[in-house]
């Protein structure tokens, strides 16, 4: 079925960086021509980003991008485009403010002598429709569309600019399944008329249903690339998660009677959450498994007073908490460990110190708010020695430490206030080996002298590992709830909804 | 495909790539320390060198520069702005832009002229200083709770402020009574030192240490560096802007202040320093090195921006160059200094 003698895309040896944590690293892969070619793995395996350095959204840190075998760098999108290589992204881009017609030849009009030609533009589009079977006005605002119409717009898009090679990067996260399946009808089209497709997702149905090869990364590691035929859901997620990852495994306490420290009722946000009930008791550690847009990291946010809630009552040692603001939540003894610790987390250009008592900069302070320098390195230095941040030097600046030790200084914010209700949302993501294992330690050893955890994480076995009862979310839901322990695969298949399969 | 790849660069620490090198210094052994001048070594300091070379080059080239008079004068002469340039330093760190700061210069200075003409002279320093901050005020609602670009908030703030301060002079000037009580702190001065530098001097020592040692101060870098993360910290953003802009209206209208005691008049003109007070005040914060994107700065840096601009035109002027040039070269040394900055922090 290749179309093309020679992959029209072949990457060696692919590394990426983002501030000291390896992205991708060594990772080699060949897209054969005229077929569909799925990029799989767990949130923060690297497969977005290997589909946006195809797509010359971004630029790789190591190794060489081959398109028709011809060595590449490309600095921006466009250049991709004008090889030949469309992307459409997870937020689609075309200008909402314009036409159908105009977003479709945007940049490509036929003119004469400067001017657009209207007419032929329309002609043109009228063409391409019908060739592909879509039915969609032109005239129509892009802004008005439905986000599946959008996408048609885009691959639209694509085709009229003789793209060869269309990178998809969660095509379907946000279309119905009747959507879904025309989208696949499109792009076997697509593939029938000689184009290349390379395909990131995580719904592991549509990319057996869909690809002829599937690559598998693992925390942006090449895990192998094969053809689809051979994969199943179950070896597709044991390649995704490893299966025997290293997540260090703690005593669990059953059947703890010590008081409820966080109980959730009923809370509810319009299109986000629904009707959320939780209770975690002081030195009681709950995991919270689920999918990204599962609701997880907004369930979080919204106990933690960073999102309003439509709906619902938290309580805090048994009294109602009326949390509107992260200030509240803050005085009711919740403290909350956000996901991106860049863009929510840390102030880069601040020292760790500043960093280390931000969120209580009072207690370092003089009654009239003159800081008390000294007083402040002290305590933050004994912080910094017992998470075993490296260097421990309270006057450095947070942007110069690794992902590991930054995320220990996000840590160090928190306990420097003595939560009694720690919120951690994805607490290693994108640290190394050993300041995973620390963090591990850290968060069971707080559980052990009575606080309380919720505990978010992507990487199941790091659920699985630490905590004493597992939710399982799903569309904005808990759908499940298991004891200390369960099974992985019960797990993971209640977090991808296994059994309606694409039934979303 | 592992046969062919090139080894693999091993980095023994992630902190490796990508990172910043100014506290790798402070981390690494002895040995490694000053083993050469560094790209943001240069960003960091190198307008405290420029501004001694400047300094430098001044003294020898004319010999009236360095004597106390001259240096006194430049000071004064730079006191208004000065003050505005170290206020509205605390605004832009905490991630916002002023470009009232003329406007409220102006009708600070009218109304100061006003009520010392109409119920006494002691009234002119609470006013002036009160209405500035009422206008700050306003400016600070209006980029926090009606969520208006900063940029456009107070540019349209200026133009209404400068409107009503013609209205109240009716075009033209408010004359004070000849009451020296009123010229006081413009043309006055204790031991040789006028008190306009005195002022200056005490109002960028004052926030320059409310910046860099007080809890206000801590979460201005932290609302300017990470917005979100300061407000996931508990700090309440709203009121900590609003806070900046008060400041920075109240010391606009001190200088306001200042000048029409050095006149001994109000006036609403603002083809004078008023027109140009907003515009000359971001310009010393930036060739300090204050980043204009927030987050990052301080206000000894702009003392050091203003006085070189001061300098540029005092050491310009006694050499006896042509006013454009002064233009041409300030203008090149903001966007010298900028560009540097900007250069250092994309690699």
């Amino acid at each position: 079925m290749s179309a093309t003698a020679v992959a029209p895309v072949r990457l060696v040896s692919i590394g990426k960086r983002y501030s000291g944590t390896k992205a991708l690293d060594d990772v080699s892969v060949e897209v054969a021509g005229g077929t569909v070619h799925a990029l799989v793995g767990a949130n923060g395996a690297g497969k977005s980003t290997l589909g946006k350095i195809v797509g010359g959204v971004i630029r790789p840190d190591d190794g060489q991008l081959f398109i028709n075998d011809r060595p590449v760098r490309y600095a921006s999108p466009r250049e991709a485009r004008i090889d030949g290589i469309a992307t459409i992204a997870q937020e689609l881009s075309p200008v909402p403010q314009m036409s159908v017609i105009e977003n479709v030849f945007l940049g490509i009009e036929p003119r004469r002598s400067g001017l657009v030609q209207r007419r032929q533009m329309r002609t043109q589009y009228d063409k391409l429709i019908a060739q592909w079977g879509f039915e969609l006005d032109g005239h129509t605002k892009v802004g008005a569309l439905r986000t599946a119409d959008k996408q048609k717009v885009e691959i639209l898009r694509a085709v009229a600019s003789e793209a060869r090679v269309i990178v998809m990067d969660e095509p379907t996260s946000s279309l119905t399944s009747v959507e879904i399946e025309t989208l696949h009808r499109m792009i076997r089209a697509l593939r029938a008329s000689g184009r290349t497709i390379v395909y990131v997702s995580h719904f592991l149905d549509e990319v057996l249903d869909l690809a002829d090869t599937v690559t598998v990364l693992r925390s942006g590691r090449l895990v192998r690339t094969g053809p689809a035929a051979k994969e199943t859901e179950g070896s597709l997620v044991a390649g995704m998660f490893g299966v025997a990852a290293e997540a260090e495994h703690f005593e669990k306490p059953q059947g703890s009677t010590a008081p409820v420290l966080l109980e959730v009722s009923g809370l509810s946000r319009k299109g986000v959450l629904t009707d959320i009930s939780l209770q975690i008791r002081a030195g009681e550690i709950v995991g919270l498994a689920g999918l990204v847009g599962s609701g997880r990291s907004e369930l979080a946010r919204a106990i933690a007073g960073a999102d309003p809630i439509d709906r619902g009552t938290i309580a805090v040692d048994g009294t109602a908490r009326h949390i509107r603001s992260p200030a509240d939540a803050m005085a009711a003894g919740i403290a909350f460990l956000p996901e991106s610790r860049k863009d929510d987390g840390l102030f880069m250009e601040l020292s760790i110190a500043s960093n280390t008592t931000f969120a209580d900069v009072r207690s370092v302070a003089s009654r009239f708010g003159v800081l008390r320098r000294g007083l402040e390195r002290v305590k933050t230095r004994s912080l910094l020695n017992s998470l075993s941040v490296d260097p421990p030097n309270p006057s450095m600046r947070v942007a110069s430490l690794s992902g590991g030790n930054q995320q220990k200084v996000l840590f160090a914010r928190w306990l420097f206030r003595n939560p009694r209700v720690l919120i951690l949302d994805e607490p290693t993501r994108g640290v190394d080996v050993a300041a995973r294992a620390a963090i591990h330690r850290l968060i069971n050893d707080l559980a052990a002298e009575g606080t309380a955890v919720l505990l978010i994480s992507s990487e199941i076995e790091e659920v699985l590992g630490l905590a004493h009862r597992v939710l399982v979310m799903r569309l904005g839901s808990i759908t499940r709830e298991y004891g200390a322990d369960p099974p992985l695969e019960a797990v993971m298949e209640a977090a991808f909804g296994l059994g309606g399969s694409t039934t979303r | 495909m592992s046969a062919t790849q090139p080894p693999d660069p091993v980095v023994p620490d992630p902190v490796g790539a990508g990172d910043r090198v100014s506290a790798d210094t402070i981390a690494a052994p002895r040995v490694r320390r000053q083993r050469r001048i560094k790209a943001e070594h240069v960003r960091d300091y190198g307008i405290v060198v420029f501004a001694i070379a400047l300094f430098v080059y001044f003294t020898i080239a004319s010999s009236v520069f360095l004597t106390k008079s001259n240096l006194l004068n430049l000071v004064s002469q730079n006191a208004t702005i000065g003050v505005a340039a170290c206020a509205v330093t605390l605004t832009i760190i905490a991630g916002n832009f002023d470009l009232s700061l003329g406007s409220i210069f102006v009708l600070a200075e009218v109304l100061a002229a006003y009520v010392a003409v109409h119920w006494g002279v002691a009234w002119a320093f609470p006013i002036a200083l009160l209405s500035g901050a009422a206008m700050g005020a306003i400016n600070g609602l209006l980029v926090t709770k009606l969520r208006i670009n900063a940029f456009l908030a107070t540019l349209a703030s200026a133009l209404t402020f400068g409107g009503i301060a013609v209205g109240v002079t009716h075009g033209g000037l408010l004359i004070t009574p000849a009451s020296s009580a009123f010229t006081f702190i413009g043309q006055h001065s204790v031991g040789g030192v006028q008190y306009a530098v005195i002022i200056f001097a005490v109002v960028a020592i004052i926030l320059q240490l409310v910046l860099a040692y007080t809890v206000f101060g801590r979460h201005l870098y932290g609302v300017g560096g990470n917005r979100d993360a300061a407000r996931l910290s508990g700090i309440k953003v709203h009121r900590t802007v609003i806070i900046t802009f008060v400041i920075t209206g109240a010391a606009c209208g001190l200088a306001g202040l200042i000048d029409a005691s050095t006149t001994g008049s109000g006036s609403s003109d603002m083809s004078g320093l008023g027109g140009q007070l907003a515009l000359l005040a971001i310009a010393g914060v930036a060739l300090g090195g204050t980043s204009i994107f927030g987050g990052v700065g301080s206000v000894w840096r702009t003392v050091l921006g203003v006085l070189i601009l001061g300098m540029i035109t005092n050491g310009f002027d006694l050499l006896a160059v042509p006013d454009y040039w002064q233009d041409v070269v300030r203008g090149v040394l903001i966007i010298g200094a900028v560009a540097i900055s900007s250069v250092v922090d994309r690699r």
